[in-house]
Order: C-alpha cells, then structure tokens, then sequence
C-alpha cells in the first residue's frame, strides 16, 4: 500500500490500471478528462497492458466498451455530464447483454444552459438502465470502490454493468492524502474476470438478438432480479474489502453517521457528506440529536437498509442534486416510497445544481428547519 | 434459467440473451407475418433471376431445373419480387383468399 497526495482522478486512473482492464476506450470530456489522460500516460509508461481506444464520441466509446467487453476482456472507462447523455442509447444495451462493464462518471450538471460544474442530473438521468451506480465522497472511497465494484459487477449472479459516481470537480479535481493499494493486494481480492460467453470468432454465438413480446420480458425480468441480488454483493464486497485494507464503508450499500439515537437525519450521495460530517458534530456538540446517512447505492436502491436506518427518527430531509422537472427531487421520491406507511416527516431540498456550493450553513438551515417542522425547498 | 410463461413456446432464457446454438433464423419462421402472398407464374417467367436477386429475405430458391420458387416458411410477402419482374410473372394475392 501506497500513501500519497493525490488529484481523486489520478487515484481513480491508478486504482483502475490495478483492475487491469485490457481495453480502455475514451472520450474527453471536463471534469472526467484528467482520469483518462492519467491513464493513458500510465499505458504509455509501459506500467498497464492494455488497448486505448480514441472513440469520435462517447456514443462509439460506450459501444466500444460493450465489443471489448463481449470478446472476454474486462474494460474501464469515464465520462460525464453530455457525454452520458450520449451514450445513453448503449447504456441500456451493455446492461441488457450483461456486460459487467465498470465506468466511472464525474458528475455534471447537464446543458442548457451549458454548465461542467457538479450536480447529479447525468447520473441519477441514467438510473433506470440497469446499471449498478454507487456515489462516493471521498478519494479514498472512490479508490476502494472502483475496485470492489469489478467484483460485485462481474459475479456471477449479477454480471451487470457498474458506473462509479463521483463529484466533478468537488472530488474529481481535489488532491487528498490516500492509500493506493499494491497490486498484489488488489489480485488477491479481486480474482480474473470469468466471463460468462465470449465472442470468439472460433466459436460462434449470437449476442444480442432480438426478444419477441413473448420473451422480451423474461429477459428484463432476469437482469431486475440480477439487479436486486447485487444488494448482496455489494455488501459481500465491502466486508471483504474491509477485512483485508482495513477500510469499509457503513455496510457498502448505505453508510450512517451518529445515528444512534438521532431524532433527525439528512440524507444525500455524494461529496455533500463531508460538509454534512461537520456540521452533525457541531450540532451534537449542542445536544441536538443529529445524524446523516449516505446513500452510496442508488441502484440497486437499498429499501430495507434504509427502513432500519430511520427507526426511531423524527424528520428526515432529503438533499436531491438533482431535479425531476416538474416534481420534486428522484431520490426523495424514492425515499417516500421506501418509507410509505411509516409516520416520519419527510422534507425535499433541491441543492448544489450547475456547481452551486452546498455550505455548511446550508446544511446548518436544513437541520434547523427540520427540528422546526418546516419543510424544504431549494436551497439557493 | 427463466421458464417461459407466454403461451405455448418451449424457450430457454440464457443470461444477456445469449443464442448458443446456431440456427435459431431457421427454426423461428417467419412467413406468419406475411398478408400478401406472392405466385410465380412458371408460364411467363424466363428464368432471369431479378426476384432472386432482390429478395431482401433469401426466401426465393433456384431450383434444379434453372426455375425459382418462393419460401414461403420466410417470405413476408413484401412484393418486391412482384415489383421487380420484368415480365410481370409475379402477383401478389392477399393471403385471406
């Protein structure tokens, strides 16, 4: 293991070489850029064996992850914001094909107007095509989670794709001190890629064909279930992971913060934790009963972990960054029926979209008005 | 493995759709899909091959005899062939009659 002062997308070029993917396809684009050019450099060095491919758009990229992936190989790639947007049209293809392709995305906020600072419009756009997404706060979780995320991605009850969300800038472009594992460590817990079929020239099979009306909905139904048995596995990983580096993340599906005898609770994804950190201690520091929950897991989403995490709290209020136009944020949604039934007061704020700083004196505001009864809004 | 739940069919469902053994074009027919339905008639056709040559579908054969016939496990009935005949040898009958 490795300590140093690292840029996050550094951390995240060097944690996936110690994945070794074979085939890196990539397009630029800001603030995800920094994660491929590292790893270009670091292929360049000789240090990695593996193929870049220089896609004309995120569209080809994407696919390119799928061919790649197809002909038995494990791959890596990034992207962001527009380029998400993109490649939408794959996303749900290498998710039905059940590629366990792994990507990271560095969160931005999508046009118009025309914005590459952070928010979770790209990601959380995307949550519905199958695959895993897990949204961390730190350097160091992003590290350990591209790593576990191979694993949980390429079992073999889930062979589903995985993208990595981080915050585009807010963690993408920050240096903090963290701990790279040695390559030996990360061989030992994440075993070669097995792949279920290969496209092999050799031994001809048909991948994806197409799915009558009278089969079609088997085959989403198998990938939902595969989707719901990754809860499983992102769990199984993140002990695991624990057990060898020392390092977990609450049970790797959500993580709680001074929860224990909290009355109130904010809960988000993302880089808006830390601050949240904070201001949980200051407040507990006053005797209010405080806590935070990150949701690092929105797909699989983790309903029965969260229903526990509420038990014996009074308000919850829900930082979305994000906005479903027109109705309030996703993960608030989400949340309401996660919770129905039960009696705890429930608040949405709409936060922190196009780069805008989520404070501590948001954050402060949020827990007042909760203990308050009042309810959310945007925090501006 | 997913059973199927739909109707009569006998499928297997493999992880991603995957179709493992080969063949599955032919075994699946498609003619069912077909509302016009095109006849040659042998009497006017000069054996020049255009509809063979145009079926977007593979669905006219050659036979031995230098003659073409039409598959109907396959043809869609999309009356390209009809179009395309020069002399006219091809109709196409709605498949009701």
């Amino acid at each position: 293991m490795t300590e140093m002062v690292v840029e996050a997308s550094k951390a995240i070029a060097l944690a996936a070489k110690l994945c070794r993917p074979k085939v890196i396809p990539m397009y630029p684009i800001t603030p995800q850029t920094h994660i491929v050019e590292n790893l270009a450099e670091i292929i360049n060095n000789g240090e990695l064996d593996a193929e870049i491919i220089h896609a004309e758009s995120e569209h080809s990229a994407c696919s390119a992850l799928l061919g790649a992936q197809a002909s038995g190989i494990r791959t890596f790639s990034a992207t962001a914001s527009q380029g998400l947007a993109l490649m939408f049209e794959v996303l749900p293809i290498v998710a039905g094909n059940r590629m366990p392709c792994v990507m990271a995305v560095a969160n931005r906020a999508l046009s118009a107007p025309i914005n590459i600072w952070n928010d979770h419009s790209d990601a959380v756009s995307v949550r519905d095509q199958g695959w895993i997404q897990i949204y961390v706060e730190s350097t160091q979780e992003a590290i350990d989670t591209l790593i576990q995320l191979y694993r949980v991605c390429e079992s073999k009850e889930v062979m589903l794709p995985g993208m990595l969300c981080i915050d585009g800038f807010t963690l993408s472009h920050v240096y903090e001190r963290a701990f790279v594992p040695d390559q030996s460590e990360v061989d030992e817990f994440l075993p070669e890629y097995k792949p279920l079929n290969i496209l092999d020239p050799a031994n001809p099979i048909t991948m994806g064909p197409i799915a009558f009306p009278n089969s079609y909905m088997e085959f989403k139904k198998m990938q939902h279930e595969a989707m719901l048995l990754a809860k499983k596995e992102i769990e199984k990983a993140n002990q695991e992971f624990g057990k060898k580096f020392g390092r977990k993340y609450g049970n790797g599906l959500i993580e709680t913060y001074r929860m224990e005898d909290a009355k109130y609770a904010i809960i988000g994804m993302g880089t808006l934790i830390g601050t949240a950190r904070t201001v949980v201690d200051k407040l507990r520091e006053k005797k209010k009963k405080v806590g935070l929950i990150k949701l690092r897991s929105l797909r699989p989403f983790p309903d029965e972990k969260l229903r526990k995490a509420i038990e014996g709290l009074k308000g919850l209020a829900v930082i979305d960054r994000h906005i479903s136009v027109g109705y309030e944020g996703p993960l608030y949604t989400d949340l309401r029926s996660a919770f129905y039934g039960s009696k705890l007061t429930l608040s949405n704020y709409i936060a922190g979209l196009g780069g805008r700083d989520i404070t501590a004196a948001h954050i402060e505001k949020v827990f007042i008005d909760l203990m308050n009864g009042k309810s959310g809004g945007w925090l501006l | 493995m997913a059973k199927s739940t739909c109707g009569k069919d006998k499928m297997e469902f493999t992880i991603g759709a995957v179709i493992k053994d080969p063949g599955s074009t032919i075994k699946n027919k498609t003619g069912g899909w077909r509302s016009f339905r095109p006849i040659i008639d042998q009497t006017k056709c000069v054996k020049c091959g255009n509809c063979w040559v145009f079926c977007p579908d593979n669905s006219i054969k050659k036979n031995e005899d230098g003659t073409f016939s039409i598959d109907y496990d396959y043809c869609k009935g999309c009356g390209i062939c009809a179009n395309e005949c020069p002399l006219k040898a091809i109709r196409m009958e709605t498949e009701s009659k």
